[in-house]
């Protein structure tokens, strides 16, 4: 028993094989058709990350085959935000990668800008680096947290999430909502940082580094959980590339790819930051530069924080931007904006743009090809999650169900965004 | 007629409420154990536990329980109903008979045989058999391979557990509870005052031990058999309302029962912790070994609280490959020095 199951169990097939072959087991029956079996993984399943269904060929406890299903969340989010005008589309954003939504919004607001030729203003730029950098941290929070559940620790959780609270505190304070903010907007942010705001983030940029500490003391290094992560799930760097991973996937297997420094956008040109890879591209290494991750972004929230420029946070375009609710009260042609921005909305000149933001999973881009009219003729949505779900099959053959787990964990992926 | 009552009435009675007053006890142990295990996790992740029934959610266990019996018992279709129904109830069965032997103090215990060990050891083996007949019965994959791994499991862990054992009785020279209790009140380098309890001469040995209950009772980090994120519960994931309700009563007296173990074979059971007078009187004995057992319970929680999830194949190897061999030396270390220095208990 012990034997067959501490051993990989193609190792005692193939000795059985020349047992037979050199004629030892000649009063063996004839050797049975044994048949894997499938299991299903999910949908309801409580490491499937929302809706994941994996349909899994298993040898014993091996994974013969991991064959992801998707669909299960598809909302049809790209062919909506055909019928919506561009500021009615922003909202689908927040709705795809649940767990950091600013990021997706940047996306959508950078390729409308890039459209239209809109220079957004340099604190309307700032503000938006601080918040993708907020979306980042309190998506890695989430998936590190959870994909230490996924290997069976409990506690870092709910560690975790009392930051993360925190976090959506401060997307409550500056857009009204905890998720779905809405706040990225084409031509810059919906409103101005309420006052002491930025004194809070400065205090949580103070304190973090100490849960993050907190979390590596119970994690890192571990044995438990370095047996459960190190050399599980390896991806070498020239696989990555053809799978298509990005972000910390990419990063995981020692390749320095992030959008931010390689076609910086907004203000991350003028940010000073760090881009941790990992060495061995397995889930521990993954883990890392998504904790290493979490520690440079506090660094860009501070340096985005303290280097803040004053000025508008919304560019000075009546066609795109909502005028002051003061300036309504008396003039007529703000008031006739308003009334023609929230019912027709702009007009984006005719054209395409692929757009991508270095989002907390990966490369998160949108093509949106417009037609010249107020509503975009094609949206199309790159999500990361997309391409490393496709290499879940990839990563999981030859390891154990429970490694598999592991695996799903570390890709980070999320619902939202794979099916859209 | 006279003889009949006093040979055999009043034994039997005397007896028989002294098996009721253990599983009340047990029952109501174990309920608040759950609490126990809830409000310490809870503190653990930052957290406030079960606070709204009852004063501290002392209540909190009653409606849980409450809550269960109430809920129907669902028989999947392709389940074998019988080993189905029958799975629960051995498990739960098995649990509480191994209380038979634990000696509270001196006198309290229910049958001081003097094979206790050895009935203990017997008892915590055959717990298997409910995880397996479940996880067959049920008809559903998770529950057959969280099954296949509770048969891998406990037998990996049972071999050095027993070596643990034979180290005990080596020093103890004998297989009564009562008399391992005893063997652990001379103090440590014979100093009369201090406790002479066997986990510091044998800590490597009490440590194994701790971790290979936490194995056998299919506790965090071991609990790979239910492993929630794998096997969504594994071999009691078709169990509802009782039949669920026995499994958890069963994994949750089996803690304490390793717990129990842990103490009066390292800790000295209902030895007082400082060997002193006032400290060392038989109605304190239980309270002792009551305090020692949720220290280790405690404990219990504790890794629960710190630790991941081994993996099948990992567990097996620290059985085998560390644990096997740890246990195996120590114990030729353990005969070699007792028989060289002439401390071998003598055998009455």
């Amino acid at each position: 028993m012990s034997e067959t199951a501490t051993k990989p169990t193609i190792k005692t097939a193939s000795a059985l094989d020349t047992a037979t072959a050199s004629g030892a087991l000649t009063n063996a029956p004839v050797a049975m058709d044994i048949k894997n079996y499938n299991l299903n993984f999910g949908p309801q399943h409580p490491a499937a990350h929302g809706v994941l269904r994996l349909v899994l060929e298993l040898d014993g406890e091996t994974v013969e085959r991991c064959d992801p299903h998707i669909g299960l969340l598809h909302r049809g989010t790209e062919k909506l935000i055909e019928y919506k005008t561009y500021m009615q589309a922003l909202p689908y954003f927040d709705r795809l990668d649940y767990v950091a939504p600013m990021s997706q919004e940047h996306a959508f607001a950078l390729a409308v800008e890039k459209l239209m030729g809109i220079d957004v203003p340099l604190r309307a730029q700032y503000i938006r680096v601080l918040y993708a950098e907020i979306s980042r941290i309190a998506n890695h929070l989430l998936n590190v947290t959870t994909f230490a559940i996924d290997v069976g620790a409990i506690t870092p959780l709910l560690w975790g999430f009392e930051d993360r609270e925190r976090l959506m505190e401060f997307y409550e304070r500056v857009s009204g909502a905890r998720l779905h903010a809405n706040y990225f907007r084409p031509g810059g942010v919906h409103q101005d940082l309420p006052p002491g705001l930025v004194e809070e983030i400065l205090g949580f940029c103070d304190a973090f580094p100490k849960r993050i500490d907190d979390l590596e003391n119970l994690l890192t290094e571990n044995r438990i959980f370095k047996q459960r992560t190190v050399d599980i799930g390896i991806i070498s760097p020239d696989d990555a590339f053809d799978w298509g991973l990005s972000g910390p996937m990419l990063r995981g297997s020692g390749v320095a790819w992030d959008l931010r420094k390689s076609q910086p956008y907004d203000a991350y040109a003028d940010m000073d930051f760090d881009i941790p890879v990992g060495k061995n591209g397995d889930c521990w290494s993954r883990y890392l530069v998504r904790m290493e991750e979490m520690r440079q972004s506090i660094k860009i929230m501070r340096q985005a924080i303290l280097e803040m420029p004053g000025g508008p946070f919304m560019v000075n375009d009546r066609k795109v931007a909502p005028p002051p609710r003061a300036e309504m009260k008396h003039s007529m042609e703000a008031l006739i904006h308003h009334f023609k921005l929230y019912t027709e909305g702009y007009h984006v000149p005719a054209g395409e743009t692929y757009t991508a933001v270095e989002a907390p999973k990966g490369e998160f881009g949108v093509y949106v090809v417009s037609d010249g009219s107020n509503k975009p003729y094609r949206c199309k949505i790159r999500a990361p999650g997309f391409a490393f779900l496709q290499a879940a099959d990839f990563m999981g053959k030859g390891h154990m169900l429970a490694d598999v787990v592991a695996i799903i964990g570390s890709m980070d992926i999320v619902f939202g965004e794979i099916d859209r | 007629m006279a003889n009949f009552l006093t040979d055999y009435l009043i034994p039997f009675a005397w007896i028989l409420g002294g098996i009721i007053l253990t599983v009340a006890c047990l029952m109501g142990g174990m309920a608040y154990l759950t609490l126990f295990e809830r409000k310490v996790l809870a503190k653990i992740q930052l957290r406030i536990g079960p606070n709204i029934v009852g004063p501290f959610g002392l209540l909190q266990p009653i409606a849980d329980g409450l809550k269960l019996l109430t809920k129907e018992t669902i028989i999947p279709s392709g389940a074998n109903r019988a080993v189905f129904i029958l799975a629960p109830m051995m498990t739960f069965i098995l649990a509480l008979t191994a209380w038979a032997v634990i000696p509270f103090n001196q006198y309290m215990v229910l049958a001081n045989i003097n094979v206790g060990v050895l009935f203990l050891f017997a008892i915590s083996s055959l717990g298997v058999y409910g995880i397996i007949m479940a996880g067959w019965a049920s008809n559903s994959k998770y529950a057959f391979l969280g099954s296949l791994r509770a048969a891998a499991q406990m037998v990996s862990y049972e071999v050095s557990m027993g070596l643990v054992l034979v180290t005990v009785l080596l020093c103890a020279g004998s297989l009564n509870l009562s008399q391992i209790v005893l063997a652990q009140s001379h103090g440590w380098f014979g100093v009369s005052w201090l406790p002479g309890w066997y986990v510091l001469p044998l800590a490597p040995m009490a440590v194994v031990f701790f971790v290979s209950g936490l194995a056998e009772t299919n506790r965090s980090p071991f609990d790979l058999v239910e492993g929630e994120s794998e096997l969504v519960g594994g071999y009691f994931v078709e169990y509802s309302s009782m039949t669920f309700a026995l499994f958890y009563l069963g994994e949750y007296m089996n803690m304490i029962l390793v717990s129990a173990m842990t103490s009066i074979l390292f800790l000295g059971g209902w030895l007082p912790p400082l060997n002193i007078e006032i400290l060392n009187s038989p109605y304190l004995g239980p309270i002792w070994f009551v305090l020692k057992t949720i220290f280790v319970l405690f404990c219990f929680i504790w890794v629960r609280g710190s630790f991941p999830r081994f993996r099948y194949d990992q567990l097996m190897r620290l059985g085998w490959k560390i644990f096997l061999p740890l246990s195996l030396g120590y114990l030729l270390l353990v005969a070699f020095v007792l028989v060289y220095m002439g401390w071998l208990p003598k055998v009455a």
